[in-house]
């Protein structure tokens, strides 16, 4: 429902903008005067009992999720209760190690945002064995950034054993599954 | 029966990507435009709420505290309140409550942003908002993140990039006219957003919104004394706010679910039933491009999907139907995340007073919502704003 | 017609200077689970809105927001964060079911501090950048790698540009609080330890107290000096906690079967942050109690309050806020700590749990720890040390080194 057009002759806001624009040149010339200080900002997080589970077992070479009986999940990354029933999750269910893409991106800048040539493939894979959509962000290699597609099935490709500290980077990255490959 | 509070004054400082001024500068210029709106002095002002984002950027740990002074907080009550990206739009409604409450009759609302502080590039303090365990050993981006939610929601309605990328044209063109915007481009076209260069794909450069330094303030006063400031009298109709789970990896990005509840919260205080009917106008946040038609679909002003049909119908323009981002947005002002309460709400205030000047909507609105998005695709704050 | 709020539920975890078990997740649910239980509601359904408060760098995240909701059952609900002490998030939780929108909220803080490595200098990074983090220390430029814009032709910085390397621990600011206190007042030193003597005694009857310890006065002045005249027993130590409330209004409490304790007035205050004109008084206490007796219709604070629970993060902290909030008379809080006022059997009992000197400092929980201890009191579930017939008590925070921002929550029967 269109209503009446009309025209408001009133002041323009904001009346004025405040503010002084400077630019990075300004600093490298020491055109203005500024302060400089790096915090130490260290910490230490406690991993609590279901991330350290899961990064035990990824050492060991396996994905491991929780159980919620109530509304019948299969969690992963795993946790100690369930954010919608609000009660202690149950169970621990050792998970495949083979997913579904559920999205992706191709990225030309690399983690400190500087301009890459050959592209990283990222993106959030949905463990087989967990309950739909649960699953975890990792990068995806073996294949061309035009062959990816959003419900490609993958597979880990992990570290050897000696390699594996017991992190997420035990697994290096995801890579097709090919036929007949579990 | 709840106390009504109304919007008596705003005011908002340049955004730019780099400002000479301080945090305490920025918010001192912004809260005297404010002030001088409404014709009021520090000691009328009864408490002051601060919405401000990552203490990271301004390196100053309890940054809150650093503040005050320029928000004309010293000696009053203050409190600051923080929820991501989604402060700009909180903010004013933690002010809301201070006055619905019946604990304060005037409060003021400040937003303060300062994220050239942070170097080498405000990016770096994003890189601690990941999970330490599942996510950061893996180095992302912040950009991989909304790349991968754009390409979810890409995929799941089979949107072109064409009709995505009209955002960001029409957001940069409203920009124009607006004097604090950072990024107005009167000539800007889709081609120019579709030639930029490759950032992560599908996100490309000219569909991101800038870091930028910036501060807004907003005045809000109970409805006892709010005949003494103007006759518009704009209310704060409707306050909502929703959160999801951190497990980001757990939930399917094409629909933000959160921004829907919060909606809902914020339209049934406002006693509105059919949003699209209803509401004349709104101030969606946008990031980036696409986050405008994902939380178009998420303040349930049009159907799932629906979003960039109409945008490419120009229903979204400003002489369209239902405008969207008739302040230019952040694409086209500028990005100081909670600063942005200038563009969302600020603008509400303006547009439903009839003074937004070159951006006005020539509709006659009577009623606008505002929104805010934050944390890692979780946080949804809505406001309803209506002229009475 | 004014509804009333009331607190309902309770409910912490224990308080450990360590917690390696636990990641910050489980022990905010701990928490939350106690206090849900205890007030007999389902937070998926009967909560109406949360408030955690937090700050990033104690948490070491950017944006602490978002690891929340999953932990307090806030998932899909209205959640936010308040950067401010517990009582702080009571005051808007008060405020927000005294718009009539909102019937039953909770609240949550807790203190995960184990987790920082080098807390000291994220204190240090609290103060302001251009003047005060200067003169606590210099600032050796090093190495940025990684950066991909910084160069050998980058300038250099105009301030703080010495070579040494040597930061002081943000702490000296209580040293010189601690200081214009004592000349002002004439307390003496051994007045403030006798505030550590008493405190850390009153940790004994306190279950989940860590620091108890029954030491004397000649023990702490033989302590070495940390920043002149505070000394090592003046400060309290950090712990870790987690606590979480949940307040009703008068309506939804008639539908449960709880017993109430009312939240009848609640109030905060900042002083200017500049270092060079902060009074070195606790003005900001000052200011928070007028708000908080004005709401809780309290004419005669020193008649109508029963029991007390004030912030003493440092020894001399009790004592400056006694004052501060007219339970006092100005530099007569040393007396009534002699004349045994201050004791479980005294006029007005202070710090019964031990306070933060026998407890821990739990930072942004801190608040709530005080509330804590006023409600147990007023439950009369205090055990051993239970004050008698006590109506009406008060809890007060302070936000610790280096701001001038603190809050005060009355609570009655």
């Amino acid at each position: 429902m269109k209503l009446e057009v009309m025209t408001i002759k009133k002041e323009a806001y904001p009346k004025y903008a405040p503010g002084t624009h400077v630019s990075n040149k300004d600093i490298i010339n020491n055109n203005i005067t500024y302060s400089w200080w790096e915090p130490e900002v260290q910490y230490s997080w406690s991993l609590g009992p279901a991330y350290s589970r899961f990064l035990q077992e990824l050492k060991k070479g396996r994905i491991i999720g929780r159980t919620c009986k109530k509304c019948n999940r299969v969690i992963v990354p795993p946790r100690m209760f369930c954010e919608y029933c609000y009660k202690p999750t149950d169970d621990w269910i050792y998970l495949k190690d083979t997913g579904t893409i559920e999205t992706y991106s191709i990225s030309y800048l690399d983690p400190n945002a500087k301009r890459i040539k050959d592209p990283i493939l990222i993106g959030v894979i949905s463990i087989d064995g967990a309950s739909p959509q649960h699953g975890f962000m990792h990068y995806f290699n073996e294949m061309k950034s035009e062959e990816i597609y959003i419900g490609m099935k993958v597979k880990a490709m992990w570290k050897p054993e000696n390699e594996r500290t017991g992190s997420i980077t035990d697994i290096k990255y995801f890579k097709p599954l090919k036929g007949g490959e579990r | 029966m709840m106390r009504k509070v109304a919007v008596i004054g705003a005011g908002m400082t340049l955004f730019r990507r780099r400002l000479l001024e301080t945090g305490k500068e920025l918010s001192f210029l912004a809260t005297k435009m404010a002030m001088e709106d409404c014709e009021l002095e520090k000691k009328d002002i009864d408490m002051v709420v601060m919405g401000s984002a990552p203490d990271a950027f301004d390196g100053i740990h309890m940054k809150g505290e650093n503040l005050l002074d320029g928000a004309a907080a010293t000696n009053k009550p203050y409190v600051r309140v923080f929820n991501g990206g989604g402060t700009g739009v909180f903010a004013p409604i933690a002010g809301w409550w201070h006055v619905a409450s019946g604990v304060a009759d005037i409060c003021l609302v400040v937003c303060e942003e300062k994220m050239s502080s942070c170097f080498p590039h405000p990016q770096t303090a994003f890189q601690h908002i990941w999970d330490p365990i599942i996510d950061r050993p893996l180095h992302p981006n912040l950009v991989w993140l909304f790349a991968m939610e754009m390409n979810r929601y890409m995929t799941v309605y089979n949107i072109k990039k064409e009709d995505i990328a009209r955002v960001a044209v029409k957001n940069k063109r409203n920009a124009v006219g607006h004097p604090c915007a950072q990024l107005p481009d009167e000539k800007i076209t889709i081609d120019d957003v579709l030639n930029s260069e490759v950032m992560a794909w599908p996100v490309q450069r000219l569909d991101i919104s800038p870091p930028s330094d910036g501060a807004s303030a907003l005045i809000l006063c109970s409805e006892e004394k709010v005949k003494q400031f103007s006759q518009d009298q704009i209310w704060i109709d409707g306050v909502g706010w929703n959160i999801d789970s951190t497990m980001w990896t757990n939930r399917d990005l094409y629909f933000p679910r959160y921004v829907a509840n919060a909606a809902k919260m914020a339209y049934k205080m406002a006693r509105i039933q059919d949003p699209r009917e209803e509401i004349d106008f709104a101030e969606p946040y946008d990031p980036f491009d696409y986050k405008e038609l994902h939380h178009m679909e998420g303040l349930l002003l049009c159907d799932k999907g629906e979003a960039p049909i109409l945008t490419r119908e120009g229903v979204t323009q400003r002489d369209g139907d239902l405008p969207i981002c008739p302040s230019g947005g952040l694409l086209g002002v500028g990005n100081p995340i909670a600063a942005t309460m200038g563009q969302k709400v600020c603008e509400l205030y303006w547009q439903l007073s009839g003074n937004a000047g070159k951006r006005q909507i020539p509709t006659d609105p009577q009623v606008g919502v505002g929104q805010a998005w934050g944390d890692i695709m979780q946080m949804g704050t809505v406001i309803v704003l209506r002229r009475g | 017609m004014t509804r009333k709020v009331a607190v309902i539920g309770i409910g912490h975890t224990n308080f450990n200077s360590m917690t390696p078990d636990v990641s910050w997740k489980e022990f905010m649910f701990e928490a939350c689970q106690k206090a849900y239980m205890d007030a007999g509601i389902n937070p998926r359904e009967d909560i109406d809105s949360f408030i955690t408060c937090a700050e990033d760098y104690y948490e070491g995240f950017s944006i602490f927001d978002e690891f929340v909701p999953d932990q307090i059952g806030a998932v899909l609900r209205p959640c936010c964060t308040v950067c401010g002490d517990g009582l702080y998030g009571l005051g808007n939780a008060y405020m927000q079911i005294m718009t009539g929108q909102f019937d039953i909220v909770a609240v949550e803080a807790h203190s995960k501090i184990s987790d920082i490595l080098t807390f000291g200098d994220i204190v240090l990074h609290a103060y302001d950048p251009l003047f005060e983090k200067p003169i606590a220390g210099s600032v050796e430029r090093q190495k940025y790698i990684g950066s991909p814009s910084y160069n050998k032709e980058s300038p250099k910085p105009l301030v703080g540009k010495t070579k040494e390397k040597g930061r002081i621990h943000p702490y000296f600011l209580a040293g010189l609080e601690m200081q214009h206190y004592l000349a002002k007042t004439g307390t003496t030193e051994e007045q403030c330890a006798m505030i550590v003597v008493k405190n850390k005694k009153n940790a004994f009857n306190n279950p989940y107290a860590k620091y108890e310890a029954n030491i004397s006065v000649e023990d702490i002045m033989e302590s070495e000096y940390l920043f002149k005249p505070v000394k090592k027993l003046d400060v309290s130590p950090n712990v870790d906690g987690a606590i979480s409330f949940v307040l009703a209004s008068d309506e939804a409490i008639q539908k449960l079967d709880v017993e109430p304790i009312w939240f009848k007035g609640f109030g905060w205050s900042s002083e200017s942050p500049w270092l060079s004109s902060k009074s070195m008084d606790a003005n900001y206490a000052t200011m928070a109690s007028n708000m908080a007796y004005k709401m809780a219709d309290i004419k005669n604070p020193k008649k109508e309050i029963d029991i007390a629970e004030i912030d003493d993060r440092f020894s001399y902290k009790e004592l400056q806020h006694l004052e501060a909030l007219g339970l006092a008379n100005e530099g007569e809080a040393a007396k009534l700590l002699e004349n045994g006022s201050l004791d479980l059997k005294g006029s007005l009992p202070t710090n019964t749990s031990g306070g933060s000197l026998g407890i821990g400092n739990c930072f942004e929980a801190t608040g709530l720890q005080k509330a804590l201890e006023i409600i147990i009191q007023l439950r009369g579930h205090a055990g051993k040390r239970q004050v008698s017939d006590a109506e009406t008590g008060i809890a007060q925070s302070w936000r610790g080194i280096p701001t001038r921002s603190g809050a005060v929550g009355i609570f009655g029967r």
